[in-house]
């Protein structure tokens, strides 16, 4: 029996991929034109489309930033994580409640929300963590399905099931949905910069070393728990400033829309985006936002028969996830372009 | 008073210790958790509604269905698990059981509809606490069943082989993948038993085994989650407790009372790690 | 690549939005926003749970949109043909604001028509405040949205709210069961506890006792724990305030224990057939709840010209709809009464609709039973304030008693 769990939750079976595998080859050579073009797009984008779609636009730079931290959990620690949905609520309802009920500016909330859930996710790991396994999934199983009624149960502070309209960020000169894309997206921009200087800091090659090979990060002296729960911690807050950002762009917050079921998309998010990569969150957020509304368009009858076969199918043809499916393209064009300088 | 709230706990338990025992199951086998397994077990109640519908005697159509969802697990696994078990990853594998849990609800919504649907009682008219000890009795004797198959048979012996080291057992000459198409099937019988436990008193819609997925995963956490009699211990101790604490416990109330089973989880989880019922891990290199 | 550069760097200084601003009326509505209307289309924006958990409301949107279909064939309103655009949001909030910006932003509305339960309600509210969109007719019956009309005056509910029903109860009781002592079931969101602690206010003063209370979340696989801590209690009135699945699962366990037979109430939300006969009607007799439509299936309504019309509109616009549940003419009554202050405007323009809705001087609806109108004025924002109650006798609902207007109690909140 041992075998099995140490076999399925040290992870070494999934194969690691671009940079966590130590792939230090560009598969893309024109690294800073493609960097300066999505600069450009992204500043440019809020002038050219409409608000509708920018809102959308804007929720999955959202589900980005959670997802950037999810994948600190799923992919580069291994574990598994149903309690992300909760983070993101903590944060969303940190937000809410500071602007709503104690009316202070909203720039505050962002840094309050980190915080606290940065104090919750430390907390949740750290008897979970210790112990390894599957049990960080139940602690933050837990964590998912008390938040809803808990949050029910303070309507004074929380505004009780019915949820907390909240006054949404304005800025001078700007329409408020090019603001607060322009707020999300400096967020996204940093939290990208803070998990590229995590992966790449001590703590984060100890992660890949405690997942590919848990026995012989222990011999050469990583503390595999305390290197966890730190990742765990940082996961969480990622969640939580998502949370707070999603309160700003919405600009409502309801107990119902941080169910256990939030957890669980984000997860397929992750996995299906692809683990461990930099490109994986924000595909996995582009799934998230996109799968459903296409799923309705499609078929309105049943929108979750396409999201469904859309989930299998695309882990059935790029089980490494959309990152690894965009990455072996990149390469195949790279080749092929007479252009390429191959680096 | 307190005795009739706990054979309704007990009912309610039975249920939620079989999805439970499935969960455990599944998990044992393939070391993922499945979260289509309370769908697949909704999608075989409605194989025996159906059944029953058309004019089938309710105990043939109770072993016709598990018989049914038996055949399906093992062709999940064979069609979709298994094709992805060589180039995924366990969380890989955990999203896919995501997507079939999307896809099945789905499926049965758009043949059933999402209206309520009354499943036949196997003793209509006896009162609610027999009805919930028999269902108990029910869940006892799959358990039992199963421990003596897994104990007492060779397959059992292979079972036991492949659970405790799938590598070493296939280096032994066990045809693996046989026995776990076997373990899938075998939770998706135990999950199909489940949803004809608690469809009776729930209703049969697309969304009924949601909640109980929730609760059940409360119960196989609380059993340790790899370990079968832990699961359906679990159940039960879910099921009482969610009777009784709306009435015992007043600062709990009816709100939090899902709180209690996961309270105890975390709290056992730093006084005994394994679970209750659980084996402590040994890491090995 | 150079050339991409400096054409999305003059974009983005000139600042260019590929957008248009709102169709501003001139004349004598001259400075009202005329989005979305012209001399022959009204373009009119839905939101409901088409899926997920409360899919099985999406039975309002059959009717409004069949109501839609059938006045369209008959002319429109003045000429205009009402397009309805039905936007799923799964019974999500935060999915109810995008579907609501999706309508109103891309797809440029003229009004919202209703939005499905409070939580979703509320989220769009203050979206419609903000663009200044008319929300009408809303399908919940959170008494928020007569109360608060003066600060959000673009929203309006249109049934009797759970506070005004939670009255009828508490009369109901106070008159027939003067010492009753009830149990409530509640469903512990919004929606039950509104109609607890309405009920609770409206029994202050009586001899009416609530001597247990349970509460079950939506996520809770069923109710059969609550009721039998309620039957503990050995009350003699069951409050059952729980949405259709809870309420079918509270109906049988309350049949199945003989050791308890207390007066079974059954809130209006969970009083349909669908709920009903999977119980079993033999099991449900003599449960009683309160309403303000007409059964379309009822022998006393069998010639009458709304049922009539109703039923033939269902059968050709509609087909896969139930013509008998409550929840298809309650969407077929709320789109009818949103055509009639269509008709009431004095301008084409959103802020002549909102004017409308909040001026209606007892609207008859064909639909509604007999001495149940819609009024509202200043001060009031409650369209519909009045129900009666009806008791459930072999397979349908029989109405009883008198209409009991509960505007007759303290008035608004």
């Amino acid at each position: 029996m041992t075998g099995v769990r140490g076999a399925a939750l040290t992870g070494h079976r999934r194969p690691a991929v671009g940079l966590a595998a130590g792939d230090r080859r560009r598969t893309w050579p024109w690294r800073r034109a493609a960097l300066a073009m999505t600069v450009v797009a992204a500043a440019g984008l809020p002038f050219v489309l409409p608000p509708y779609r920018l809102f959308q636009v804007t929720l999955v730079l959202v589900y980005a930033v959670a997802l950037l931290g999810l994948d600190l959990v799923v992919g580069h620690s291994g574990q598994i994580s149903l309690g992300h949905g909760a983070f993101f609520g903590v944060g969303a309802y940190v937000a809410a409640v500071m602007i709503g009920r104690l009316g202070l500016p909203y720039p505050v909330t962002l840094p309050a929300a980190a915080l606290v859930t940065y104090g919750l996710g430390w907390a949740a790991g750290l008897p979970a963590l210790r112990l390894r396994g599957l049990y960080l999934a139940v602690v933050t199983f837990s964590v998912a399905v008390v938040l809803p009624p808990l949050l029910k149960r303070f309507p004074e502070v929380t505004g009780g099931a019915m949820g907390m309209p909240v006054a949404t960020p304005r800025g001078a000169g700007l329409d408020d949905d090019q603001w607060i894309y322009f707020l999300v997206l400096a967020t996204a921009a940093v939290a990208v910069a803070g998990i590229r200087n995590l992966t790449r800091s001590r703590g984060g090659r100890a992660l890949t070393a405690i997942r590919q090979h848990p026995a012989a990060a222990e011999v050469l002296g990583m503390q595999a728990a305390s290197h966890l729960t730190r990742a765990f911690a940082w996961s969480a807050m990622y969640a939580g400033v998502a949370g707070a950002l999603h309160t700003w762009t919405t600009g409502f917050v309801a107990p119902d829309t941080f169910t256990l079921s939030l957890s669980i998309t984000l997860l397929a998010g992750a996995v299906i985006g692809g683990l461990a990569t930099p490109a994986g969150p924000l595909l996995g957020a582009l799934v998230v936002t996109a799968v459903p509304a296409a799923a309705r368009e499609l078929n309105p009858a049943a929108p979750g028969l396409v999201s469904g076969l859309l989930i299998v199918a695309v882990v059935y043809a790029a089980p490494t996830g959309l990152a690894g499916l965009l990455r072996r393209a990149a390469a195949a064009v790279a080749a092929r372009l007479p252009a390429g300088r191959r680096a | 008073m307190f005795g009739q709230q706990l054979l309704e706990g007990l009912g309610a338990g039975a249920g939620y210790a079989a999805l439970a025992l499935a969960l455990v199951l599944t998990y044992r086998f393939t070391g993922i958790v499945n979260f289509a397994q309370g769908e697949l077990a909704m999608l075989a109640t409605y194989v025996a509604w159906q059944l029953v519908v058309s004019g089938m005697p309710y105990w043939v159509a109770l072993p016709v269905t598990v018989a049914l969802a038996f055949a399906a697990g093992v062709l999940t696994e064979r069609l979709v698990i298994r094709r992805l078990e060589s180039g995924a990853g366990e969380v890989t594998l955990v999203v896919t059981t995501i997507g079939l849990y999307v896809l099945v609800n789905a499926l049965a919504t758009l043949v059933w509809t999402a209206a309520l649907r009354a499943f036949p009682s196997p003793f209509p008219d006896s009162p609610p606490g027999l009805a919930a000890l028999a269902a108990a009795g029910v869940a006892g004797a799959v358990l039992g069943a199963l421990a003596l198959v897994v104990r007492r048979t060779g397959l059992g012996l292979v079972m036991r082989a492949v659970a405790a080291d799938a590598r070493s057992a296939r280096l032994s000459g066990v045809r693996v993948g046989r026995v776990l198409a076997l373990g899938w099937g075998a939770a998706a019988a135990v999950g199909a038993l489940s949803g004809v436990l608690l469809a009776p008193t729930l209703f049969l819609e697309p969304s009924m085994m949601t909640g109980v997925l929730v609760y059940a995963f409360a119960a196989a956490t609380l059993g340790g989650f790899d370990s079968a009699l832990g699961a359906v211990a679990g159940g039960l101790a879910v099921g009482v407790t969610e009777t009784l604490a709306g009435t015992y416990l007043g600062f709990v109330g009816a709100d939090l009372k899902i709180a209690v089973p996961l309270v105890i989880v975390v709290a056992v989880l730093l006084l005994r790690p394994q679970g209750l019922f659980g084996s402590a891990p040994v890491e090995r290199a | 690549m150079r050339r991409v550069l400096l054409v999305l760097t003059l974009l983005l200084l000139t600042g260019c939005r590929a957008d248009g601003g709102g169709a501003v009326l001139t004349g004598e509505c001259a400075g009202q926003d005329g989005t979305g209307i012209d001399a022959d289309h009204v373009k009119v924006g839905g939101i409901y749970p088409l899926s997920g958990p409360a899919s099985a409301y999406a039975a309002v949107a059959q009717g409004a949109s069949a109501y839609f279909a059938h006045l369209n064939r008959h002319g429109g309103v003045d000429g205009r043909r009402v397009e309805f655009l039905v936007r799923d949001d799964a019974y999500e909030p935060a999915r109810a604001v995008e579907e609501a910006r999706r309508l109103v932003l891309h797809e440029r509305v003229f009004a919202l028509f209703q939005t499905l339960g409070t939580p979703s309600t509320a989220a769009v509210r203050e979206f419609a405040h903000r663009w200044k969109v008319p929300q009408v007719f809303v399908a919940t019956g959170a008494a928020a949205w007569g109360a608060e009309a003066e600060r959000r005056p673009w929203t309006i509910g249109f049934q009797p709210s759970y506070v005004a029903e939670a009255r009828v109860y508490a009369r109901y009781l106070a008159e027939e069961l003067p010492h009753a002592r009830v149990a409530v079931l509640y469903q512990n969101d919004d929606f039950g506890h509104e109609l607890l602690d309405g009920f609770r206010r409206a029994i202050a003063g009586t001899s009416v006792r609530i001597v247990a209370e349970r509460g079950y979340e939506v996520t809770d696989p069923g109710v059969q724990g609550q009721l039998a801590n309620l039957a503990a209690s050995k009350a003699d009135v069951l409050l059952d305030v729980s949405t259709p699945k809870f309420a079918a699962q509270a109906l049988a366990a309350d049949a199945a224990m003989t050791g308890w037979n207390p007066l079974h109430i059954l809130n209006g939300v969970a009083a349909s057939p669908a709920v009903l006969q999977p119980v079993g009607y033999d099991k449900v007799q003599g449960v009683i709840t309160a309403g303000f439509q007409k059964d379309p299936a009822a022998p006393e309504w069998a010639d009458d010209p709304a049922v009539r019309t109703y039923l033939t509109a269902l059968e050709r616009y509609a087909p896969e709809a139930d013509p008998g549940s409550q929840q298809v003419v309650f969407g077929w009554s709320a789109a009818e009464a949103f055509v009639k202050t269509l008709r009431r405007m004095r301008c084409p323009s959103r802020e002549a609709l909102r004017a409308a809705a909040h001026r209606l001087d007892d609207v008859r609806l064909g639909m509604l039973l007999p001495g149940i109108t819609l009024s509202t004025g200043p001060g009031d924002a409650f369209p519909i304030e009045a129900e009666q109650l009806s008791r459930f006798e072999g397979e349908r609902w029989v109405p009883f008693g008198r209409v009991i207007d509960t505007r007759a109690g303290p008035a608004g909140q």
